[in-house]
């Protein structure tokens, strides 16, 4: 088992804030590793970091995708993060609102595939051969998460829950080694919340693919990740099996308080 | 009664404001002062009826999107002819062959007005690129267009270069341009793009204005070749038809290469740029290519049209690129339909041709015009011919048996 995404010590000033401060973690291939905490502690802030949405203050991020070198994407364009292998889904949902269903997949298809100008303006038969792909495994990938039905409808007019599980269509859609998940049941009921734990474990097993999530159901934490790293102010304060961290007492003050008794 | 009322006290405001310049009329040289009572009848009258018809039409239209809104079935009427195939087909069938006919069959004067819509056509079918589909607001297009026509009129003044290698060369030298305006704006959106496209668009009539050494200043360059056809000599009246099936075949090139790029991979890459620029490049897309993209395919039609519209006039200078020019093409895209093709030809009628056959109530023709824009914005804001998505249509055999999951 090699780690698929090894973080060390990344930190993320924003002028004078720290928001990140010397954060490590691992994910090993085949893993489902959450990152949990109180309301900003830092989390998304650490997913845009391994995204390169933001680029680290200071830290090395190590990705090694499944057939792939391990290199360093601290710093590296976003686009270029997802054409390696690491795919991601959003806190405050961001679908491309007025397109159909399918089209959101089909964009992401983008990094997989390469016809250029040309080859849209006199269509050489490479070109809608590849189109004829793209929506044969976009509706694949839907029928897979179970929205194939919806696939001419906009994007927009879905349930929220159904909003949230097409964002995780289209991250898989890109092909990724891993998956980053950020806070996927957040807004959703509890067989909403269930049904989603289902297809998150159904995509590690199925795909093979490594799962980091950030997600504040902790049953949901409790019973899915195989490990589990607690931040707090921007620093991690433990890790560990679900056991372990949930009888940390730095973790139970964390989230209940300095004179709780949980 | 409430309303009439209302529209009442709407009248007698609408009397008093207009009272000083539709009523009174001083002669300063007979020192006279005449009174024009009948015309504060009229204008009195016509502002109780309008402001009694006003909110009539805005309920219809509210009533109207609630329905839309529960049942979708009432689509408007231009959605469903879109929408039918076969309706459309036999339109672009009968369309295009009255537009081979008419230079045969018209005047002059009804060619000359047709190759200006088809210009605009081809004009507004590249900005749809950038606005539409791209979601980029450009105010500079004019700029484009007169990069193109100088680039012709002055390839062939200092270099006899002739009108089929400056077509291409003009769309090209034209994206260039929109390649090195977009360098500098890539992290710019909405309001402050459009501020600096605008601004661009000057600096752009200005250089043509300003350098007279190369340009010919203010007087712009004359005698630009027309295009020749095999070396035969042709009257101005024959080469005006010639110009005229030229820019028919660019437009329909324009309509099929726009259609073609939209409905790609490249296409969908900008509408993602315009939904959401951050999912956009966490799905893998090149935010900064697909942004130069959007400029340099958007400009190199505004650069085509500039080369056509040197050769048709063969004179050009300045004051044909000014910032009026930019917003009526961008009015073209808006009202015929952001990122919609055919709204966007339409749109070209509305705007080129209106303007043009309502000459005869020349005086208030521009009243007319405004009075049609704001009309427009208010009942149909989408355009004349809303952008649809593409359905997609799949072979699944256990599609309908299996009933779509846990959703």
């Amino acid at each position: 088992m090699h780690a698929v995404l090894d973080v060390t010590a990344v930190s993320m000033n924003f002028g004078g804030l720290r928001a990140l401060s010397e954060v490590d973690l691992q994910v090993h291939s085949g893993e489902i590793v959450a990152l949990i905490g109180p309301n900003g502690a830092g989390k998304t802030t650490f997913f845009n970091c391994i995204t390169s949405i933001y680029t680290p203050t200071e830290g090395q991020v190590w990705f090694t995708p499944q057939k792939g070198e391990r290199t360093r994407i601290n710093g590296m364009k976003p686009n270029l993060v997802t054409t390696l292998g690491m795919a991601r889904t959003f806190q405050n949902i961001r679908l491309f609102k007025n397109m159909s269903v399918l089209e959101n997949v089909m964009i992401a298809r983008h990094c997989r595939t390469k016809a250029g100008i040309i080859g849209a303006l006199f269509r050489p038969a490479a070109v809608p051969r590849e189109e004829q792909e793209i929506v044969e495994q976009s509706y694949a990938l839907l029928k897979y998460i179970g929205l194939h039905t919806y696939m001419n409808e906009q994007a927009s007019s879905l349930p929220y829950g159904a909003q949230r599980r097409l964002e995780i269509a289209r991250a898989l859609a890109t092909e990724p080694s891993l998956l980053l998940l950020d806070e996927p049941a957040a807004g959703m009921n509890p067989q909403e919340t269930e049904a989603l734990k289902h297809l998150v474990l159904k995509i590690r097993d199925e795909m093979d693919m490594a799962i980091l999530l950030i997600e504040h159901d902790m049953s949901m934490v409790m019973s899915l990740a195989e490990r589990i790293y607690v931040m707090e102010y921007g620093c991690l304060i433990a890790q560990g099996t679900p056991a372990e961290v949930s009888s940390d007492t730095r973790v139970i003050k964390a989230y209940l308080g300095e004179d709780a008794h949980a | 009664m409430h309303a009439l009322k209302k529209s009442l006290l709407i009248s007698l405001w609408f009397m008093f404001l207009t009272f000083p310049i539709m009523v009174i009329r001083v002669n300063t040289i007979e020192h006279t002062v005449i009174w024009r009572w009948n015309n504060l009848i009229l204008i009195g009258i016509g502002s109780f009826v309008l402001s009694l018809i006003w909110p009539w039409a805005l309920r219809r239209r509210e009533a109207s999107r609630a329905k839309d809104s529960t049942a979708q079935a009432q689509v408007h009427i231009l959605d469903r002819l879109a929408a039918n195939k076969n309706i459309l087909r036999t339109v672009i069938v009968a369309l295009l062959a009255l537009f081979l006919a008419i230079p045969l069959l018209g005047t002059t004067y009804q060619t000359n007005i047709l190759i200006s819509f088809l210009l605009y056509v081809i004009l507004g079918l590249g900005l749809n690129i950038i606005v539409g589909v791209a979601g980029l607001l450009f105010l500079g297009h004019a700029a484009f267009y007169a990069i193109g026509a100088y680039s012709y009129a002055l390839l062939s003044q200092y270099f006899g270069l002739g009108f089929w290698l400056a077509l291409p060369l003009g769309g090209l030298i034209a994206a260039l341009a929109g390649l090195a305006l977009a360098f500098p704006v890539l992290r710019l959106r909405g309001d402050y793009l459009a501020i600096v496209t605008l601004g661009f668009g000057e600096i752009v009539r200005l250089v043509l204005e300003n350098w007279s050494s190369l340009t010919g200043g203010p007087s712009g360059v004359s005698n630009i070749p027309r295009p020749g056809l095999m070396g035969m000599q042709l009257d101005v009246a024959q080469a005006n038809i010639y110009v005229y099936y030229i820019v028919l075949v660019m437009a329909m090139i324009t309509i099929v290469a726009v259609a073609r790029v939209k409905d790609s991979r490249i296409g969908r890459a900008l509408q993602a740029l315009r939904e959401d620029e951050i999912a956009c490049q966490a799905m893998g897309i090149d935010r900064v290519g697909v942004k130069l993209m959007a400029f340099s395919l958007g400009t190199a039609w505004a650069g085509f049209a500039g080369v056509i519209f040197a050769a048709k006039t063969t004179f050009i200078n300045p004051a044909s690129f000014t910032f009026f020019e930019s917003a009526i093409i961008l009015s073209i895209v808006v009202l015929g339909g952001m990122g919609s093709n055919l709204g966007v030809i339409l749109g070209a009628a509305f705007l080129v041709l209106l303007p043009e056959y309502m000459r005869a109530f020349s005086e208030y023709r521009m009243i007319l015009f405004a009075t049609a824009m704001v009309l427009m914005m208010v009942f149909r804001p989408q355009g004349l011919i809303p952008a649809r998505g593409r359905i997609y249509h799949v072979d699944d055999p256990d599609a309908h048996s299996s009933n779509g999951g846990q959703a």
